[in-house]
């Protein structure tokens, strides 16, 4: 399984041939890093939108009679004398879902970090057609575009859940949000959509092809690993939702009946027949479920990375820690049923989809003993990066345990919908995908921008969201448990809840601090930019490729020859070295033996 | 007043961040290579992290403190529920187990294994047995679970005929439920959207004609008689809702163009609720939440809140528009005599529409 990447190896790669001009440089360009770097800048913004928004409807959950100028001022229209509308309502939680977990937690992070990484760790000059990812990334940004155009539409931007079902989705009579918002929201998906696989059909064919010499698949870092089987998931799944969009599109354009049927609103019958909304929850959630991993496994393999590297050790089982990934993988897409215990599909379908998704529990808790395991007797540099690791660790424990009870079909019938499902996925995913992010963008900073990011104000980031999102949704499962359901405007309407409002309240508060504490990172992040410490070349020294690299940012990555590999990118304190670490090009001493995998 | 105390907290949060950054750049200045952990940072996060693991701890047990009476975990008001219950509370048991040791682990290591100059770690990179063993233990112990919980499902959604079962219709509709009874003949009469006549009342399509249609009873308050199956039907005549029924663990979307089911068996009349110690304790604190609140609306001239009294409830459950949020009916469970009382009460459909 040796690669075989010396035909890329003409010298003129190294050099630059034609005169960079800005826009090849900073707008149109081809390169990997910039690419990079350009998925991370706009991920940035999207998610300041994303959870700018989350802080609004949080602030609605926890005041529903107050008026409010916050809301006044950033929603105009929508907020008369300050008090939000009840359709907005439903819109921000379907914007904040959809940003945050396609533009955010997709694209931001995979986008970023595959680019950057993949051919960087694996000794590729670029990623394998440098065209195709710049039309990827131009693709991203115009969906980003439609979506953000979606919010100043006259009737509202799409407010049917982040999940989109129809019929509420397909009918402008069932809800405002439904008519040009969600023309422009299914838009903005499909480019997304298309952006998405010319990306992940590049990650795939450059790590399978672009090897450098030695780099078998044996000794690929996890982060590599981990890009690669999100990208082979999102080929296999987001055409699916493509579909799906596809059919909503003519459902609600040309009149056909796919989702549709039967239905009698405001006065008349529509004429729609034979469809089913419970096919559309199966094409939704055939990439839905596997997105959860498409956002996931990237910030476990940055995390697999950044915890070795940070504990001075190799990373414990490495055999099973890929085998984990492709377990997840595999099962990934054959557990979406378990969103649609309830939906009215066979119960027999039900108890398939419980036994397969808390199969999916095993592979997980492998990975999270072998994260642990790796810690124990290390010497661990608790850097940002690598608190943003152990936090990831954390939160994938407590949110991910929660799933043993909603992936049991006969539990999720009395908290399916509720509060303790958003607590449940926004630890395991949403958060412990942001904390990989955060990871990522702390320990490659230097990589990307040459300069080191400011350690200090990552603690104090840490530290504070860290808190901050137990302190919001741990509180969160007991009210889900109460009964409360989720993407409720106000709930004034049922004394029932009374007694949520306190701990509605002291989540919102946490909600702000934290939200408002993500400031320090953007001063961070965006003041090191220009004035932060220059890196030296190796600052956490490190063993994989990417180090070896010159700190200048060239056109190739390196100048002259391509590193060859000689190990794994795990040898960290190993004995019969002088350092605590041996970079994967460092030829093996006489004697010297390869751990084997 | 709240946005205003809200503005003022998030402009002091900002200068609280900003007067942090000055005072950590004015500290960093002198140091050399600042920007890479070293055994002064190390140590200091290191006792962060078992400062994290206690704040974890202390948060799993304020919140049981303060919320521990917010879950249905117990008191169900159906023949199911305890056994769902039942499995609720064993999955919870674990996982507070695994919960407690796996922080502890991760947190403990991060912070005895902080790194130290001059220390090397132990180069240990596989243990077969080790991957094995847990491998193993949540193979077991999921199987545990996975069976447990596929009996518990298939007993709630195959459930078996009994014989006074009653057949109940759920009709949903952006933003309102009705229910319909089968009536003497415990027969659903055929219905189809497309039949619906707002001239002549025949607000949920049923077929005129259908003989099994002539005594259904439509209301907009369910009763159901306790201890008598209820098998449920559910319609939707626009968009996806789900009906949600909390108190008696029973949920099941209603969707446009099919009908879906769900039954279960009342085992306490609301009467009987109401009674309960748990609940007795739920309506006196939301009570007493309600005279707090109206205290403040009666100084703005506001009406008060109305006292609070349990009910059983349906509520949508799936986002289905605009009021979705205040979307519910309420539900009474009552003796057998009262049920058929009330159900006596009702306009059966023949004699509900309206002749032109």
């Amino acid at each position: 399984m040796s690669a075989h990447a010396d035909t890329h190896e003409h010298d003129d790669h190294g050099h630059h041939h034609h005169k960079e001009t800005f826009v090849t440089k900073y707008i149109f360009s081809q390169d990997h890093k910039m690419i990079a770097k350009q998925y991370l800048i706009t991920g940035t913004i999207m998610g300041v939108i994303g959870v700018l928004m989350s802080l609004m409807f949080r602030m609605q959950i926890a005041w529903p009679e107050e008026p409010n100028v916050m809301f006044e001022a950033l929603l105009g229209k929508w907020a008369p004398d300050g008090v939000m509308d009840a359709d907005i309502y439903l819109a921000l939680v379907t914007i904040h879902g959809t940003i945050m977990v396609f533009f955010v937690l997709t694209a931001g992070l995979s986008g970023t970090f595959s680019n950057l990484l993949i051919p960087l760790q694996i000794g590729a000059r670029d990623m394998a057609s440098g065209f195709l990812n710049m039309v990827s990334y131009w693709l991203f940004f115009l969906s980003s575009v439609f979506m953000i155009l979606s919010l100043f539409v006259e009737a509202g931007p799409a407010a049917a859940g982040w999940t989109i079902y129809p019929p509420l989705s397909a009918l402008p009579l069932a809800q405002s949000g439904s008519g040009a918002g969600m023309t422009l929201w299914l838009v903005s998906m499909a480019i997304f959509i298309a952006s998405s696989l010319l990306g992940s059909l590049n990650y795939i064919v450059t790590v399978i092809n672009l090897r450098t010499k030695g780099m078998s698949m044996t000794r690929l870092p996890l982060t590599i690993w981990a890009f690669f089987i999100t990208a082979v998931i999102g080929v296999v799944s987001f055409p699916v939702l493509l579909s799906a969009a596809l059919l909503l599109i003519m459902d609600r354009s040309f009149g056909t009946s796919f989702f549709l049927s039967d239905i009698f609103i405001q006065g008349e019958v529509l004429h729609y027949q034979g469809g089913s909304p419970v096919l559309f929850e199966h094409l939704f959630w055939f990439l839905g479920h596997p997105e959860v991993y498409i956002v996931l496994l990237p910030a476990l393999g940055i995390t697999s990375e950044v915890i070795a590297t940070n504990s001075r050790k190799p990373i414990f089982g490495y055999r099973a820690m890929v085998a984990s990934i492709l377990a997840i993988a595999f099962l990934s897409t054959i557990v979406w049923g378990h969103h649609m215990f309830i939906s009215g599909m066979n119960p027999f379908l039900g108890s398939v989809f419980t036994f397969t998704t808390l199969l999916i529990a095993i592979p997980s808790a492998v990975k999270a003993f072998n994260y642990i395991t790796t810690l124990w007797k290390g010497n661990l540099q608790l850097n940002p990066a690598m608190l943003f690791s152990i936090g990831l660790v954390s939160t994938f424990i407590t949110g991910g345990l929660t799933g043993i009870i909603l992936g049991d079909s006969a539990l999720d019938i009395n908290v399916h919908d509720t509060y303790f499902v958003v607590a449940h996925f926004h630890l395991v995913m949403g958060i412990s995908a942001l904390y990989g992010m955060f990871a990522g963008i702390y320990h490659w900073f230097p990589k990307m921008f040459k300069r080191m990011m400011n350690k200090n104000l990552g603690y104090i980031h840490f530290w504070v969201t860290a808190v901050c999102a137990y302190g919001v949704f741990f509180p969160m499962h007991f009210i889900g448990m109460a009964g409360l359901p989720r993407r409720y405007y106000t709930n004034s309407n049922f004394p029932l809840f009374d007694d949520t409002a306190d701990a509605n309240v002291i989540i919102t508060m946490f909600a702000l601090v934290g939200g408002v504490f993500q400031l320090v990172f953007l001063w961070n992040f965006f003041y090191s930019i220009f004035y932060g410490k220059k890196t030296v070349q190796n600052p956490w020294r490190s063993n994989t490729l990417e180090w070896t690299a010159p700190i200048k940012h060239i056109h190739g990555n390196w100048e002259g020859e391509i590193p060859h590999v000689y190990r794994w990118a795990y040898d960290y304190s190993k004995p019969g070295h002088e350092e605590d670490f041996v970079p994967q090009n460092v030829p093996l001493k006489d004697g010297e033996e390869e751990l084997q995998h | 007043m709240t946005a205003l105390l809200t503005i003022l907290v998030l402009v002091s949060i900002t200068v609280a961040v900003w007067q942090m950054v000055k005072i950590f750049d004015l500290a960093t200045a002198h140091t050399e290579n600042s920007q890479v952990a070293n055994d002064n940072d190390n140590r200091i996060q290191g006792y962060l992290m078992i400062g994290f693991l206690i704040f974890i701890y202390a948060i799993t047990i304020v919140s049981f403190m303060a919320y521990g009476d917010l879950p249905l975990m117990s008191n169900s008001a159906s023949a199911h529920g305890p056994g769902l219950d039942n499995l609720m509370i064993i999955s919870m048991v674990i996982i507070f187990i695994v919960q407690t040791i796996t922080q502890f682990l991760l947190h403990y290591f991060a912070f005895k294994y902080k790194g130290e100059k001059g220390r090397k770690a132990l180069f240990y990179a596989d243990n077969d047995k080790l991957e094995f063993i847990w491998t193993i233990i949540p193979v077991i112990v999921l199987a545990g679970l996975i069976i447990y919980g596929l009996f518990t499902w298939s007993d709630i959604m195959n459930y078996e005929k009994e014989d006074d079962h009653i057949v109940v219709e759920l009709y949903a509709q952006q933003f309102n439920w009705k229910a319909r009874y089968a009536g003497e003949d415990n027969v659903l009469g055929k219905a189809n959207v497309r039949l619906i006549d707002l001239d002549k009342a025949n607000i949920l399509g049923l077929d005129e004609s259908d003989p099994y249609a002539q005594d259904d009873v439509i209301t907009t308050e369910l009763h159901l008689p306790v201890g008598r199956q209820v098998i449920f039907k559910m319609r939707s005549q626009d968009v996806l809702h789900s009906a949600y029924m909390p108190h008696f663990r029973a949920q099941m979307n209603c969707v446009p163009g099919m009908v879906t089911q769900f039954a279960f068996t009342p085992t306490m009349t609301t009467e009987e609720m109401r009674q309960t110690p748990q609940m007795i304790d739920k309506v006196a604190n939301i009570n007493r939440i309600r005279t707090e609140k109206s205290k403040k609306l009666i100084e703005n001239g506001e009406e008060a809140l109305d006292r609070y009294e349990f009910d059983y409830l349906l509520l949508c459950n799936k986002i289905c528009g605009k009021s979705h949020y205040n979307m519910q009916m309420k539900i009474i469970v009552e003796s057998e005599e009262e049920y058929q009382a009330w159900l006596k009460e009702q306009k059966m459909f023949k004699n509900s529409l309206v002749q032109n």
